[in-house]
């Protein structure tokens, strides 16, 4: 409901400047949120997420940029191709566990960016500029901010709601066993390993999406968006929103984006003067944040919120 | 119903399983003993397929499933339980159950009915419960059930799987006298349709429960053969200098 009448307000208060900002917001929730499943419900610290949101922005941008507005062309091939190069990366990575499945999905991760970077046809490190946003041939344009708005809005609340089924399904039941006791899973009859590459290659894909959804949005495109700093962030954004909880990406996602905004836009007198450039490190705040949360709030925001334990 | 050869596992220097071999009749409580190290528990997990062997065969139902993955095994009715309970400490006991219900019944890459609308599950969950003396407690979490509870449960997840081979590592495990006591019932119940491999280090449990015993020394099968005839054996007291009076006890 905040959601859908937050342009309304916005728009009363003439900050349409927002408008564009909330739809990043929501665009990085679905990356976040696919991320959860992965970490919150499957238990794999991917350090690689980056990689799959980066393949989908970029086989998107370059439908667009070979001449395919259409999203309906240009987003499912985005989808596709993260989930299957998920799948390719999971079914070597998951063979690992612990520091070393962080530090493979990580390696993974940026070999995708050095391929990416070396992509001259394709701006190679300078990123590729895209002649529109995708087109969705069906009247509403999303050229416009507002309409942007509700297709992501949309997207989202589609893929939350799918999210929710999920981890209510028999497979989200296996899956959360499998997190919780995994030998004991593999003792009752699982394949768990077959279910931990299914939940990596869905949330892949999910991730793929959201990157689609990025490029479209700001009409550019660049390496920086696999770099792994950005799977950095995303894990950062689960852990601060509530690891292993239906919102916790969303949370997370917002929280994390409004403080940076605040951070670099808001000049506050007394930590100014205790380190004058604090606005050119946004991420100092967030560190702060961080370290508030992981001591007084283990189940992250989310789990402030609720009394329930940890799914 | 199960047959072992020559099955070996090392760990570094020390062959834990040196050559086992060994038969489970089908319709038997078939008892493992042997000396603290003997190798009882690894060969549990060789035979379960949580570990691989080095060399040897096993042999269920005529099946070779020496190489095969451990959620095979369990599909075909081959299924352990563990010394160390290995529950699932945050979910309910229903929702243990249920899970254990779920393997082995359709499959789980179901990704949009709700778990919670299948009664099915839920039904074949409370009636595993009931037979392990967990009736009134599927709502507690497994986490804050007593000792001898959580065992139950731990037994009560294979049931749940319906094997025909049950290989049960030490059902009463740090249990008191009453609860071992009620274990040993348990088990003596199952015996009609479960196949059962035991291994036991209570003397009283084993003498009660098995129609063979095989005794297991230093990663091999010293005798095998009806109680009695164990309780004779020269060799299996020799093996069992230290635990002597054990045997005596019930001799």
């Amino acid at each position: 409901m905040f959601f859908v009448a937050l342009p309304i307000v916005l728009k009363a208060a003439d900050q349409t400047f927002y408008l564009s900002f909330a739809s990043r917001v929501l665009i990085t929730a679905l990356a976040a949120t696919s991320l959860n499943l992965v970490l919150g419900y499957g238990g794999m610290v991917s350090f690689g997420h980056a990689a799959f949101v980066g393949t989908g922005a970029y086989v998107a941008s370059i439908a667009l940029a070979e001449g395919i507005p259409s999203a309906w062309i240009g987003w499912p091939a985005a989808v596709l191709a993260s989930g299957l190069a998920a799948l390719l990366i999971g079914a070597i990575s998951l063979r690992t566990r612990g520091v070393y499945f962080i530090m493979i999905t990580l390696a993974f991760a940026q070999m995708v960016y050095y391929l990416v970077n070396s992509m001259k046809a394709y701006g190679g490190d300078e990123g590729l500029t895209l002649p529109s946003r995708a087109s969705l041939g069906l009247g509403p344009d999303l050229g416009d901010e507002l309409t942007f708005y509700y297709v992501v809005l949309a997207i989202l609340s589609l893929a939350l709601f799918s999210f929710h089924r999920l981890i209510h399904s028999r497979f989200g039941r296996a899956l959360v066993a499998i997190r919780e006791n995994e030998a004991r899973a593999e003792a009752l009859g699982f394949p768990t390993l077959r279910y931990k590459l299914v939940a990596f290659a869905l949330a892949g894909a999910a991730g793929g999406l959201a990157g689609a959804l990025l490029a479209s949005h700001g009409k550019y495109v660049n390496p920086n968006i696999l770099h792994w700093t950005q799977s950095g962030t995303l894990l950062i954004m689960v852990i601060l929103g509530g690891v292993g909880r239906l919102w916790g990406g969303v949370i997370g996602a917002a929280a994390l984006l409004l403080l940076e905004h605040v951070m670099a836009e808001h000049r506050f007198a007394w930590l100014a003067a205790l380190a004058p450039n604090y606005q050119q490190h946004a991420s100092l705040g967030v560190g702060i944040v961080l370290l508030a949360v992981v001591l007084y709030a283990p189940q992250g925001i989310a789990g402030l919120f609720s009394k329930k334990t940890h799914a | 119903m199960l047959e072992v050869r020559n099955l070996r596992k090392r760990f570094g220097g020390i062959a834990a399983s040196d050559g086992v071999s060994l038969q489970v009749k089908q319709g038997e409580v078939h008892a493992l003993i042997g000396p603290n190290g003997a190798g009882k528990t690894t060969l549990i997990a060789q035979l379960s397929g949580s570990i691989a062997s080095d060399a040897g065969e096993i042999l269920f139902l005529g099946q070779d499933v020496t190489r095969q993955k451990q959620y095979t095994r369990v599909k075909a009715g081959l299924v352990r339980s563990y010394q160390i309970t290995s529950i699932f400490q945050r979910f309910t006991v229903l929702d243990n159950l249920a899970l254990a219900v779920q393997a082995r019944s359709g499959s789980s890459l179901s990704f949009w009915r709700p778990v919670a609308a299948e009664r099915a599950l839920f039904e074949q969950a409370r009636a595993v419960a009931a037979e392990v003396g967990l009736a009134g407690k599927e709502d507690a979490l497994a986490a804050t059930l007593a000792h001898g509870e959580q065992r139950a449960l731990e037994l009560g997840l294979a049931l749940a799987t319906r094997p025909k081979l049950l290989l049960l590592d030490e059902p009463t495990a740090g249990m008191g006298p009453e609860e071992s006591q009620r274990m040993i019932e348990l088990v003596d119940r199952l015996r009609i349709r479960v196949t059962v491999l035991l291994v036991e280090h209570d003397m009283d449990a084993v003498f009660r429960l098995a129609d063979r015993i095989s005794v297991l020394v230093n990663g091999r099968v010293l005798a095998t053969g009806a109680p009695e005839e164990i309780r004779a054996n020269a060799e299996v007291r020799r093996a069992y200098l230290g635990d002597a009076q054990s045997l005596e006890a019930v001799a």
